[in-house]
């Protein structure tokens, strides 16, 4: 191996060796590393050591944003810039303008929850050094990847890849940065 | 090796009803994304594309002549002004309910026969909900300035009129198709990540590049899989409002007016009761084809035929007592304008729209009784294509019978479709159609990680 390393990839064939294998690099003092399944596994973002997932608030953010800055314009037009008496009816008539304010909350909440989620994620990022691996393209079919990135306080190569062929993978891979 | 240790061979799936037995993640995944990658689809989808082409170009032709001539091509005029594109408009965004309903609130209720319906529910929404938009502008009679309802700062120095329900209208369509849209997406992206990999796998360059710029360089890491699951759960939530006051908005287009038949208060349940209904009539009739030309049998199974049976059973029901309200509205009002809209529409000249209606909508449904009619493919289809024609009808019915004879009988008029109407009604079918056929080539029908997680829950023996 010649170059920087990105870290050690392992690779399984089932969930529950992977949910394994995460607990046991928890248990050895790794705090960075990554698991990728092929579809979404219960309590492994936890393992690997998400505390804040910060999706909620945003969504609740971009929904509270969205339904104020409608009223706002409604009440702004209606009142401030373009106000029309109708039999002197109120000109902040609220009833009418809940229509368009509750559906720019909603799209305001999901914008915020669909780019949040994206943007907290770190994508777009079309490049990663795991997809120069050949192996990796199954991560998207059939199979369960823990990745301990070289980064990681607790990475030491021999150390590291010991612990990966002791949890009994399919193959242990290293991935050039 | 002991035998607490987990089974270290992969999992595969159990029968339950809504999976055959046998599937694991690599076949499923090799099997949904193989519809795509193998590319040809031989001579009947090319057939169907070239005759539903050809009824693009129709609609795309009337919407031309249109635009040149002006909407004195449909047969609307005083009294009738609100003719098919009202009535289009009303049926599209309708059927398109059902695909939010079943991501979203049967999400919600953790069903999980909406696993392997999801995807092209929402592709049928998507498609339906832009048609759907396309016909009000159509009706602007001057559709080029359909941008006049956007509220933004002009030369003119005016708004929008926010106390106007067509105001409303635009914004719920607006957001409802923008929603469904990110909805759709979001769901669709590690599935788009299976196609890249599958595609790279095979070494064909050009759909590995298009996939995985639509991936956006998805690779399925724990933490992102954790936010992941939480937008979409939110998504979820956020839809299902949307899937209620859509309809309930479009039903105040009428309610709000005075016109006999349309100033009702059971217009917003009725609407929605009705939308449910003609979308989930839709969801059977695309499913059932998309099951037999593509051998989904293990995916789409009876089981789901036979649940969207029941739910059309119900729905029917709603719109049922529907019908029933406006009549009994009608008469407990004492008001003679509603009451002789209510007569004419049993007697009056569209009096055989209207008993066609009540039998393609209310009578033919109750065969959905008998479990053989649930689990017969053939029946299903047949009742499909017979609710949404009767649901058509019920559009059409309330947005004609209403105004071609209201308060003054010097005033009465009839309404009789031009070739346009037919022309642009007939064009926006074959769109929407075309639009489908697209859509089961280039994306998987399926979604193929939430079969996977179906498959995993399957083998543990989950209920």
């Amino acid at each position: 191996m010649s170059g920087p390393l990105y870290g050690l990839l392992a690779e399984f064939a089932t969930a529950d060796a992977l949910l394994a294998a995460a607990r046991a690099a928890r248990a050895h003092g790794y705090a960075q590393f990554e698991a990728y399944s092929p579809f979404a596994l219960e309590g492994l973002g936890e393992l690997v050591g998400l505390k804040h997932n910060h999706v909620p608030l945003l969504t609740l953010l971009g929904g509270i944003a969205g339904g104020a800055a409608t009223y706002f314009l409604q009440w702004y037009s209606a009142v401030i810039d373009y106000p029309i008496n109708v039999g002197g009816r109120p000109l902040n008539s609220w009833p009418a303008f809940l229509p368009a304010t509750f559906e720019i909350t909603i799209l305001g909440a999901a914008l915020a929850a669909a780019i949040g989620m994206l943007a907290l994620n770190g994508l777009p990022q079309l490049y990663h050094p795991l997809f120069a691996l050949e192996e990796f393209e199954l991560a998207t079919r059939n199979r369960f990847f823990l990745c301990l990135p070289a980064r990681d306080p607790a990475f030491e190569l021999a150390r590291s890849a010991a612990l990966l062929h002791g949890l009994d993978p399919l193959l242990v891979r290293e991935v050039p940065a | 090796m002991s035998v607490e240790l987990p089974s270290s061979e992969p999992p595969l799936s159990k029968d339950v009803g809504v999976l055959r037995a046998g599937w694991g993640y690599a076949s499923v995944s090799d099997k949904i994304a193989g519809i795509v990658l193998a590319g040809g689809f031989g001579w009947r989808w090319w057939a169907a594309f070239l005759f539903t082409f050809a009824g693009v170009l129709v609609f795309f032709g009337a919407m031309a002549w249109l635009f040149v001539r002006g909407v004195g091509i449909w047969g609307v005029n005083v009294p009738v002004a609100w003719g098919f594109a009202i009535a289009n408009f009303v049926w599209w965004i309708g059927i398109g309910h059902a695909g939010t309903f079943i991501s979203a609130v049967l999400l919600l209720l953790r069903q999980r026969w909406r696993t392997s319906i999801n995807r092209f529910a929402e592709a049928m929404t998507l498609f339906a909900a832009a048609i759907a938009g396309i016909f009000p502008i159509l009706h602007l009679g001057r559709p080029w300035f359909f941008y006049w309802l956007v509220p933004y700062p002009n030369v003119m120095n005016l708004w929008p009129q926010w106390r106007s329900p067509l105001v409303w209208d635009f914004f719920a369509i607006a957001t409802y198709l923008l929603v469904s849209l990110l909805f759709w997406y979001v769901g669709l992206i590690p599935d788009l990540a299976t196609l890249r990999d599958r595609a790279g796998h095979q070494r064909r360059r050009a759909r590995q590049v298009v996939y995985g710029l639509l991936a956006l360089g998805w690779r399925g890491e724990a933490r992102h899989w954790a936010r992941y699951e939480t937008a979409y759960l939110l998504l979820a939530g956020l839809a299902t409002p949307l899937v209620v006051s859509v309809h309930t908005i479009v039903s105040l287009d009428f309610a709000i007016g005075n016109t006999p038949g349309y100033h009702s208060t059971i217009f917003p349940p009725y609407f929605v009761a009705g939308a449910l209904f003609s979308g989930f009539a839709m969801v059977l009739t695309l499913a059932i084809p998309l099951r037999h030309f593509f051998g989904l049998h293990a995916f789409i199974t009876e089981r789901h035929l036979a649940n969207a049976a029941k739910v059309l059973l119900a729905t029917c029901w709603l719109v049922g007592y529907g019908y029933a309200a406006e009549i009994f509205t009608a008469f407990y009002s004492g008001d003679q304008f509603e009451r002789y809209m209510t007569v004419n529409r049993w007697i009056g000249p569209y009096a055989p729209v209207y008993w066609s209606m009540i039998a393609c909508n209310l009578l033919a449904p109750q065969l959905l009784w008998w479990r053989r009619v649930r689990h017969s493919v053939p029946m299903l289809f047949m009742l499909s294509l017979v609710i949404n024609i009767g649901m058509w009808m019920e559009r059409f019915l309330i947005v004609v019978s209403s105004l071609h004879r209201d308060f003054l009988p010097s005033a009465w008029g009839m309404f009789y479709p031009s070739v346009w109407d037919w022309a642009q009604l007939l064009g926006s079918v074959a769109l929407f159609v075309w639009l489908f056929l697209l859509f089961v080539r280039y994306l998987p029908a399926i979604s193929i990680a939430e079969m996977r997680e179906l498959v995993r829950e399957s083998a543990q023996g989950k209920p």
